[in-house]
């Protein structure tokens, strides 16, 4: 997969944006329909890996593992908003995208743990901060609302690029993982999209919360498209994605959406990052001990 | 709201006039009655007495409020619940609840309120909601517990009116009861597996059934002697059983059902009468009832600060989609009006 343009055709955004996925695009990617019954579940790659018909290599587990706690600890933050959110609407919409990420999450880390015999819980429940694999964004705070859809911008272009590729992934569990991710994380750049222009445009007060949101997720863009040996090596298989190669996507898609909103793409300095190697921000400990506390509690426990 | 719209009336109105709206408030009636003696339905156009409405919304709000505030205590334990999948669910259950006090506030819009102002009565104190969410969800059995027995006794209350003769409110529990069937036996799930884990578990999950059942009991309303609207409500076809008669058809369902999971009840008077063919329960705190009604209850004045709370600090992004959305539209109809 080291050259992705000869696998998939060039991304496009939402055609007219202020209109949404009721006007444009595939309506059955909304995260708020049921999926079909034939969908991969967490459950079925459990299954899988139990039975023996499926086993990553080491190389992918680490890699699935990356994609995992991304996932887990936006859906962490994410669920917070369940009940507190400025609009019931958003509550509920919140809550569909902080599931979609738990349901990722869930998937790769179920295929993770395949190759040491580890559950999804065992990962998430038992492992200590450095032993996290997630880039910096995804614990940043959830701030206001305008920061919450900032970094929601983010996470939902990066992923679109990343999961529209990983389809082709040489490795079946993470293209069938990416497959059913990739409708979901559609919907979640369309609900990131519309929040950023309608709170651009929206109020004079709108507009520099949303201004001020952007500059304080920017500096944690970087991380998200730097490349490793581990990457190198699994692109150089097929089996994942280069980070740097989905950077162009990314800059030009966000920053239509950043021009139609009026705009600047934030030039901050970049933060070092160190999330892929379990250098985490002083945010991971309280969200882990949060999270893992009362499975700590009774360990060996079913739940 | 839309009658604070109008424009005030020039004159009085002839005699011809009032006789001909006498006569449609006649007609009005004969209808309303004939659909109450038919067991029919009435829409939101149809002419309605006043109190019907009133009692209404009353409800209606009053279910869609206890909703909204009964997400906070679920809501409690999505960042702590012990596995990922048992988070998922929960998530997807308060999410549900989000999505019940929307349709039941458009149902409650159908009669003439917004909900802008149902929601300022909320925060304001002045609009009740389900004294039950002012107990605190302070383990994690209690996820099970609520599921079982707070949603349970919900779902007794509920499935009668989905025939309630109010259509939005009807069509709207049909929906409603369906999802809660599904959260009350996740419930169940979560206290069998307790029930069936670690001493530990088990001892919670005995303990959050302690804590919930008697508000449960409580949850179908005072008992029939002392429940003045009981009866106008049913000459009405919104409710159909008393509260009596509902709450000892769940006790009934829950005496079942917790044997299955090797669990107890905390009422050692809990029997099923020979004679009226009933359950019965032991005596209920009707005092404890009245003061959390009357907000002397354990989360009240929490309950309601995080509702105020959420509500405030979204103001500016309310404002912000509703400013842009002005904008569009006028934007679209320029463009129509250029083309």
């Amino acid at each position: 997969m080291t050259t992705p343009e000869t696998h998939t055709a060039e991304t496009t955004g939402h055609g007219d944006i202020s209109v949404g996925v009721a006007g444009s695009g595939d309506s059955s990617a909304s995260a708020t329909r049921i999926t079909p019954g034939n969908a991969l579940r967490p459950e079925d790659i459990a299954l899988e890996v139990r039975t023996g018909l499926v086993k990553p290599s080491e190389d992918v587990a680490e890699y699935a593992l990356r994609l995992g706690d991304d996932a887990l600890i936006l859906a962490q933050r994410l669920g917070r908003w369940i009940s507190r959110a400025p609009e019931l609407e958003e509550d509920v919409a919140l809550g569909n995208i902080a599931l979609d990420q738990l349901g990722h999450a869930r998937s790769f880390l179920t295929y993770a743990g395949g190759a040491w015999e580890k559950s999804e819980d065992d990962l998430a429940y038992f492992r200590r901060e450095h032993e996290f694999r997630s880039a910096h964004l995804f614990e940043q705070p959830n701030g206001d609302f305008a920061v919450t859809i900032a970094r929601q911008f983010v996470v939902s272009y990066y992923q679109f690029e990343l999961y529209r590729r990983l389809t082709q992934s040489t490795d079946a569990t993470l293209a069938a993982i990416a497959a059913k991710a990739v409708k979901e994380v559609d919907y979640h750049r369309d609900h990131s999209a519309q929040w950023i222009l309608r709170l651009a445009l929206g109020t004079k007060e709108s507009r520099a919360r949303m201004t001020h949101g952007l500059k304080l997720v920017w500096p944690y863009v970087g991380e998200l498209f730097v490349d490793d040996e581990l990457t190198t090596r699994l692109a150089g298989a097929g089996a994942a994605v280069e980070p740097s190669s989905l950077k162009a996507d990314f800059d030009r898609l966000t920053g239509e959406v950043l021009a139609e909103a009026e705009l600047e793409v934030p030039q901050t300095p970049v933060a070092p990052g160190g999330g892929r190697r379990g250098k985490h921000s002083e945010h991971l400990g309280y969200i882990l001990a949060e999270m893992q506390v009362l499975a700590r509690e009774h360990p060996g426990a079913s739940w | 709201m839309a009658s604070q719209n109008l424009q005030p009336v020039p004159e009085a109105l002839s005699p011809e006039e009032q006789e001909r709206a006498a006569q449609l408030e006649a007609e009005g009636q004969a209808y309303f009655d004939r659909v109450m003696a038919d067991d029919s339905r009435i829409e939101p156009k149809d002419w309605m007495p006043a109190a019907y409405r009133k009692t209404l919304l009353r409800q209606i709000s009053q279910h869609a409020h206890s909703e909204i505030i009964g997400m906070q205590p679920e809501a409690n334990w999505i960042s702590r619940a012990p596995s990922l999948k048992r988070k998922a669910i929960l998530m997807a259950k308060v999410q549900d609840e989000a999505g019940h006090g929307l349709y039941l506030y458009s149902a409650a819009e159908t009669l003439g309120q917004s909900r802008d102002k149902m929601t300022d009565d909320l925060i304001a104190g002045k609009a009740r909601y389900s004294s039950i969410f002012n107990y605190p969800a302070l383990t994690w059995a209690d996820m099970g517990a609520i599921g079982w027995l707070v949603d349970g006794a919900a779902i007794c209350n509920q499935v009668p009116l989905c025939r309630a003769s109010y259509g939005p409110y009807g069509r709207a529990m049909v929906r409603i009861c369906k999802e809660e069937s599904f959260h009350q036996r996740q419930g169940f799930e979560i206290l069998l597996e307790l029930s069936n884990g670690t001493p530990a578990q088990k001892q919670m999950a005995q303990d959050a059934v302690n804590r919930w059942y008697a508000p449960a009991l409580m949850m179908f309303g005072p008992p029939d002697d002392d429940s003045p609207n009981s009866k106008q409500s049913m000459a009405w076809n919104i409710k159909r059983f008393s509260n009596d008669e509902l709450r000892s058809r769940f006790v009934g369902m829950m005496v079942e059902q917790v044997r299955v999971l090797g669990l107890t009840l905390p009422d050692s008077e809990v029997r099923f009468n020979d004679e009226t063919r009933k359950w019965e329960h032991g005596p209920l705190d009707w005092e404890e009832f009245k003061e959390v009604l009357a907000g002397r209850g354990p989360c009240n004045a929490q309950r309601l600060e995080r509702r105020r709370e959420a509500h405030d600090d979204g103001a500016w992004v309310r404002e912000a989609a509703a400013a842009y959305a002005a904008k569009q539209a006028r934007k679209h109809a320029e463009k129509e009006y250029a083309a």
